[in-house]
């Protein structure tokens, strides 16, 4: 299997250019991690989370907060005032759920509540609004966030993962007691909300202005550095290729290394949870519910706990991407993308086989990328026949969207003809 | 103090935005809501049946109106929504021929009947798109409005407008013929009653011999010509986009849940509910207000609770909350 899919990027190497090749291996590599992620969730132990978007995106953040250019200006307009308020927040909902826990159910706690969260929000408001608005008055063309820490990406990749964690708790207290659909649902618009506090907060990350100039990973260097280097330019000409071309495969060659090595490292001990007991407790309760309850274990617990693993690796994925695209753009995060086409991939490479996850994510990342880059050409030589015209413009220009069609086909097929995928589930 | 001002206002701000967004998440929601209660799965395909049968009424309207044919003052989408709703249902009901029956008859658990809705929701999509492209279409033709803000103003002397859109109209009244409708339908002919005969208790159903792939079908025909109905009216009375209608899911599910999934009449009460709160939470009110208090307490700030953007927020923390303190919704769906 992994061999037919190695088979694929060597023929699109061959056929179209190394380049476009291992650029969709990159995207493939990171999102099997991201499939990993999911695999867990919904391979181990059978939750339907639709909210894989919102982890990646948080992901992004992350770099943006951990590895973006200082804007110290900004900080010192309104960062701590933006704290106490951001803290503030926090005590209030914390209070709403202390007093809901003590307060026996009836009129009184019902009037305590809407009080308490009424009067909580427009004291948050009232803290928090001067100091968007004097973070977001310091230089708004190239500014007007509070800035990163400036520090390494690979420093912010864990941070990425502990974003996603720590989302992934408050959502799963509040919604992995609901049934299978309204998870789905529920998961679904909370992604939505992460995205669009990312799109209209300014301050936290200029918002749709997006952020750019975000630094690379060690040890990945910049092409322009590359062609710079007599020593390089040299090494290159001695193998035949010129500087360009040598030095976007070199890159794209480290990150290729450096993710990789991240997923193995991923796999080795995915593996060895799902072989373990815990791994066998959690397809137990996957199986069967009631009886592991009877068993003594605890389901929401557990439940709660391998939400919070996948979701972190998601984060960890998702910031990854950040800082290899090295800015974030928040418009660019859709569900189709980063939910539903992860979700295929899982159900398509096996659900609960970790390699399955792999192969999946390397598949129809592959399939993904090369429809639209393949599909107009081969939209070029079906449409050969038909005269020049509205059409034929039409058609060529509509073929990237094929993909949406052959994935989901694909989707219906695996389901239908073999539903354990192509690598099942020992 | 000057309270008419303040009414005409909130009438044409608050209420009649509301009112007619809150008829197309009702007709959309009632549609989900339908689905759930026969076929025992939250379609999430449905946004996408949405753009795909708008998409076919956009393109009906096109042809029609090159041929020479208008609705004169109503819009011409009217006469292409029948052809657009018959193309829909035809495709919806081959899906379920090709796909959804297989697991119906395996009696496979609901998520993953959700999981091959997320896969025709691909499909449908990818062919919204690869016809009608993913730009924004405007095809609202007719006469634009029925009352005029400065026909209002000069009528009344008021300071304020009242605006009143053809399509709103159309909306609200097209809404209230499909409700009615629908319920005189489930209520009072045979095949209603046996929909939700079958929605109860599809085993006794079985013996007493209604004929399930019937009763399927009869609930796809009415689910795709209520969702084709909102499509066309969200997009005559806003604009089209097929990625607005994906989103649209997430309010019309809201709706569906919040009056109680499986619930008709919760479904029209959650959608005007969903409606009206997105509206009230996202409304600047320092005109109202201004209007109101006296005019040294006039309030400086917009008085808007939250940006406008956070819409879809709101119907999520309103469905999170529901489903906390009363996880069945209003009207106690299953």
């Amino acid at each position: 299997m992994f061999a037919g899919v190695a088979l694929l990027f060597v023929a699109t190497g061959v056929f179209q250019s190394w380049n476009l090749s291992l650029q969709i291996l990159i995207i493939g590599v990171l999102s099997s991690i991201m499939a990993l992620g999911v695999n867990m969730q919904w391979g181990y132990a059978g939750l339907f989370s639709t909210g894989i978007m919102g982890s990646v995106a948080l992901g992004g953040l992350a770099v943006v907060l951990v590895s973006g250019q200082p804007v110290p200006e900004g900080w010192a307009a309104g960062g701590p005032r933006l704290l106490i308020a951001l803290a503030f927040g926090v005590l209030v909902i914390a209070a709403a759920v202390y007093l809901y826990n003590r307060l026996a159910a009836g009129t009184a706690r019902r009037t305590a509540m809407i009080l308490l969260l009424g009067a909580g929000f427009f004291a948050y408001r009232a803290i928090l609004d001067p100091a968007v608005t004097a973070i977001e008055a310091f230089n708004p063309a190239t500014a007007g966030n509070i800035g990163g820490l400036g520090l390494p990406s690979i420093v912010a990749w864990p941070v990425g993962a502990l974003f996603a964690a720590a989302a992934a708790w408050a959502i799963g207290k509040v919604a992995l007691g609901l049934r299978s659909d309204y998870l789905a649902i529920a998961t679904l618009g909370i992604a939505e909300i992460i995205l669009a506090v990312m799109k209209n907060e300014d301050w936290l990350a200029r918002g749709v202005k997006n952020i750019i100039d975000l630094p690379r990973p060690w040890p990945v260097p910049y092409e322009v550095d590359l062609q710079a280097d007599p020593a390089f330019v040299a090494q290159a000409a001695n193998w035949g290729f010129t500087s360009v071309e040598a030095s976007t495969i070199l890159v794209k060659l480290l990150y290729l290394a450096v993710f990789g090595a991240v997923l193995l490292v991923l796999i080795f001990f995915s593996e060895r949870a799902l072989n373990s007991p815990w791994g066998r407790m959690m397809r137990a309760i996957r199986d069967n519910e009631v009886s592991s309850a009877a068993m003594g274990k605890n389901i929401k617990s557990r439940h709660l706990q391998v939400f919070i693993i996948g979701s972190a690796v998601v984060g960890l994925a998702g910031a990854m991407l950040t800082s290899m695209e090295g800015q974030l753009t928040p418009s660019n995060y859709t569900p189709l993308r980063f939910t539903f086409l992860i979700w295929v991939m899982v159900i398509v490479g096996g659900s609960g086989n970790n390699w399955g996850a792999v192969l999946g994510g390397l598949l129809l990342g592959w399939l993904w990328l090369i429809v639209e880059n393949a599909g107009p050409v081969a939209m070029g030589y079906l449409t050969m026949p038909l005269p020049d015209g509205v059409l034929k413009a039409h058609l060529i220009e509509a073929a990237p969207h094929l993909r949406l069609i052959t994935l989901g086909a694909v989707l219906l097929l695996v389901l239908r003809f073999s539903p354990k995928g192509l690598l099942p589930e020992k | 103090m000057d309270i008419l001002n303040a009414l005409v206002a909130f009438l044409n701000f608050v209420f009649i935005p509301g009112l007619a967004y809150g008829s197309q998440l009702a007709l959309g929601a009632l549609a989900l809501t339908l689905v759930y209660a026969v076929l025992r799965f939250s379609n999430f395909a449905h946004g996408d049946t949405m753009a795909f049968g708008t998409m076919w009424v956009i393109l009906i309207t096109w042809a029609l109106q090159s041929a020479g044919i208008t609705g004169g003052v109503l819009p011409t989408a009217l006469i292409a929504l029948p052809f657009g709703i018959a193309i829909t249902c035809a495709f919806v009901l081959a899906t379920d021929r090709a796909v959804y029956r297989f697991y119906r008859t395996q009696k496979a658990a609901p998520i993953i009947l959700v999981i091959v809705s997320t896969g025709i929701m691909f499909v449908m999509n990818g062919l919204t798109r690869v016809i009608i492209g993913p730009a924004e279409q405007d095809f609202a033709d007719g006469a634009r409005m029925i009352l005029a803000p400065n026909d209002f103003k000069a009528w009344s002397g008021l300071a304020e407008g009242l605006a009143l859109k053809q399509t709103t109209l159309i909306t609200v009244i097209v809404a209230a013929i499909c409700v009615a409708a629908l319920f005189w339908f489930l209520q009072s002919t045979r095949t209603g009653k046996s929909m939700r005969a079958y929605s109860d208790n599809e085993d006794l159903a079985l013996l007493s011999g209604i004929n399930p792939e019937r009763v399927v079908a009869i609930t796809w025909i009415i689910a795709t010509a209520l969702a084709v109905i909102a499509g066309t009216l969200y997009g005559l009375d806003k604009s089209y986009r097929p990625f607005i209608y994906f989103q649209l899911l997430l309010p019309m599910a809201a709706a569906a849940v919040v009056g109680g999934l499986g619930s008709p009449l919760g479904a029209i009460a959650g959608g005007f509910i969903i409606a009206f709160s997105e509206v009230f939470v996202t409304y600047a009110w320092k005109k109202i207000v201004t209007y109101l208090v006296s005019a040294d307490m006039a309030p400086d700030r917009l008085l808007q609770l939250l940006s406008t953007d956070y819409k879809f927020a709101v119907s999520f923390a309103i469905l999170i909350l529901v489903l906390l303190v009363m996880p069945t919704g209003i009207f106690k769906g299953k």
